[in-house]
């Protein structure tokens, strides 16, 4: 065996292969120690997939050596080797910060079973990333969710509500998963291919209502996945009630590998010729992706509950993703491949940071941060930076994606989408300010169910949540990588789409 | 619980349910079944003998233990063939490479075989272990729990 022929399917085979074993691991670290190993594999794999991409082109790795379009076929290009990266490299990140909070959070005797499901969870949304074959992905997309439903219920032991958050989300998950599925289904009747370059291929002058059923199924299908504005009404208690370790993985992969699904369909499966496609862009993803920005923005500002508002601001953050797509311009859609990538690393952070909050005060309720810059400051200036990072502030990468974004709207014509864009900012000024000012304002809770010593998170969590704030600002300042990467994902799908380079 | 006609009759057809279970699991490659049929048919007789004998006398002869030792056994298995393959220089399940020399694909024949026992002895592990938590859950939960 050679490694480097096989490395594109390392990312999947590690994970998957360590995930069960965990069951027979004694409960506590063992388990725990076992997944960061596999992570950091993973991790390392997905950048040696990475340079190899990036240095010689896309890679297409033939399952069972059986050729596409028959076989299942992985196709690794710049667009999903930047969404492995930020999988992996997160996943390499939270699982190391998970041993504390999952300790305080989580069942004991579950721990062998949350480990496993961490890791079946990443090798699902590894797959729906790597893999060029369009049944592939509902199979994957099944592996994380399921994983991702038991996970939330296991914030049970804390709050029972984690229950119905879980199941709601199982219904809601499961109903875009089957319309998902029943839109492959009408799509390979009409070309007989499941194979997505073969589908494009295939796909050319066919404009008939059972490919157009299809690409409607395929697209509110994903937009239940990816919470895409009025189909978000899942996320924000999912996110709530899991338990902070979760939250943070979730939050910064899931909806980031579901919009990554939507661009990977519409620009490499559906091109440009099916003229549905257009008025998908113009009537359902840009005014919707509008909407999420400002309807869950302000949402956000009433919530009493950190990790609530934060979820509510993921649903603002996807608007701005499908805002980006739905202009159909290179610029566009590198502004959407940047704000994947620098989204995952400030809501990370984020939720990183309130999981510390959580280790200490017991509660992500707002009360209970309260004065935590006396208490905590390490936490509290992390929660800040990227905070101004989620509100763009320069020299973070929020800035990078609001900057792609604005060029986008502007260059497309759609003047009154960057002022928008600048006013769906300040909302977002106004709830993270709002926590920054009680952080650093108000005093501290003497007595009460807030009340708490003056006690920092351990290092084991400090580390990995700073990493990732100083990641947010190195590639807000780097901005050539992330960027440069971008544009050419972004020229790459052009051009198989067809659209104007 | 004590119904001797039940007991009885469970106990004669036990056997066979099993015997059928392993015909559907090495047959499959001929003609219909596998490891999913296979493993659910497999997992039904132990089902049988809990409804006819109660859920302790099941789980005194197959323990929860052993069931999720199973379960990794099976996923393994699967799993293993795979990388077995890759390790003799095909791709993942290439099942060619485990017998490069045979002219009508033996591989192709073994290697589903395995990766198929695989399939049943999960989907019966994990099928008997639903049903032992569903049957063994406390039957109410008290209203302080919730």
């Amino acid at each position: 065996m050679s490694i480097a022929s096989q490395l594109p399917v390392l990312p999947i085979i590690m994970p998957i292969m360590a995930a069960p074993v965990t069951l027979l691991l004694p409960k506590g670290r063992a388990p725990h120690l076992w997944a960061c190993l596999f992570t950091w594999l993973t991790f390392a794999a997905c950048i040696a997939l990475f340079r190899e991409v990036d240095m010689s082109g896309p890679i297409s790795y033939h399952l069972g050596d059986w050729a596409p379009p028959i076989g299942i076929e992985y196709r690794i290009d710049l667009a999903n080797a930047l969404v492995l990266l930020l999988v992996s490299g997160i996943a390499a990140l939270v699982m190391p910060f998970a041993y504390r909070s999952v300790q305080l959070e989580v069942d004991e005797r579950q721990t062998p079973l949350f480990y496993g499901a961490m890791l079946i969870c990443m090798t699902g949304l590894l797959g729906v990333t790597i893999t060029g074959d369009a049944f592939n992905v509902f199979v994957f997309l099944e592996i994380s969710s399921l994983s991702t439903y038991a996970l939330i219920a296991m914030g049970a032991r804390r709050d029972r509500r984690a229950l119905t958050a879980a199941f709601n989300y199982l219904v809601m998950g499961t109903i875009g998963a089957t319309f998902f599925v029943i839109g492959l289904g009408l799509l390979y009747q009409a070309t007989g291919t499941l194979n997505m370059a073969d589908l494009s291929k295939q796909l050319i002058g066919q404009d008939n209502r059972m490919v157009q059923a299809g690409f409607a199924f395929i697209l509110v299908g994903m937009g239940l996945k990816l919470a895409m504005f009025p189909m978000h009404l899942w996320l924000p208690n999912a996110y709530t009630y899991a338990p902070s370790a979760v939250t943070a993985f979730i939050a910064a992969t899931a909806t980031k590998v579901a919009v990554y699904v939507i661009i990977r369909f519409f620009f490499s499966v559906f091109n440009f010729d099916f003229a549905f496609i257009g008025a998908a862009f113009t009537y359902v993803l840009l005014p919707l992706g509008l909407l999420g920005m400002f309807g869950a923005s302000f949402v956000a500002l009433f919530q009493e509950d950190v990790k609530r508002m934060l979820a509510y601001s993921s649903v603002a953050q996807i608007g701005y993703m499908l805002l980006g797509l739905s202009f159909a311009t290179v610029e566009g859609l590198t502004a959407s491949l940047v704000h994947i990538f620098n989204h995952a690393l400030m809501k990370g952070a984020l939720f990183m940071a309130v999981a510390c909050v959580v280790l200490r005060a017991g509660s992500h309720s707002i009360h209970a941060f309260a004065g935590l810059s006396k208490r905590m400051p390490v936490t509290t200036w992390a929660f800040i930076i990227s905070g101004l990072s989620l509100i763009g502030v320069p020299l973070t990468v929020g800035f990078i994606s609001k900057w792609y974004l604005l060029n986008a709207a502007f260059a497309a014509g759609h003047w009154y989408a960057g002022f928008l864009i600048v006013a769906s900012s300040l909302i977002a000024l106004a709830y993270v300010g709002r926590v920054a000012e009680v952080m650093l304002l108000r005093e501290p809770a003497e007595e009460g169910k807030y009340a708490m010593a003056k006690e920092e998170a351990p290092l084991s969590m400090l580390i990995p949540m700073w990493i990732l704030v100083l990641a947010n600002i190195y590639f807000g300042v780097r901005t050539d990588l992330t960027g440069d990467i971008a544009t050419r994902a972004a020229e790459a799908l052009m051009m198989a789409a067809g659209g104007a380079p | 619980m004590d119904h001797l006609i039940l007991k009885v009759t469970s106990k004669l057809l036990f056997a066979p349910i099993i015997l059928f279970a392993l015909y559907v699991q090495f047959h499959g490659d001929y003609g219909p079944g596998g490891g999913f049929q296979a493993g659910v048919i497999f997992a039904v007789a132990f089902i049988l003998h809990a409804f006819c004998f109660g859920l302790d006398e099941t789980k005194k002869a197959l323990p929860q233990k052993a069931l999720t030792v199973a379960m990794v056994i099976g996923f393994l298995l699967y799993s293993g063939t795979g990388l077995v393959t890759m390790l003799r220089g095909a791709n993942l399940f290439g099942y060619d490479a485990l017998f490069p020399a045979s002219t009508h694909h033996a591989g192709q024949h073994y290697g589903i075989l395995v990766v198929e026992l695989g399939v049943g002895v999960t989907v019966a592990s994990t099928m008997l272990t639903i049903f032992y938590h569903f049957t063994g859950r406390e039957p109410d939960i008290d209203q302080e729990d919730w």
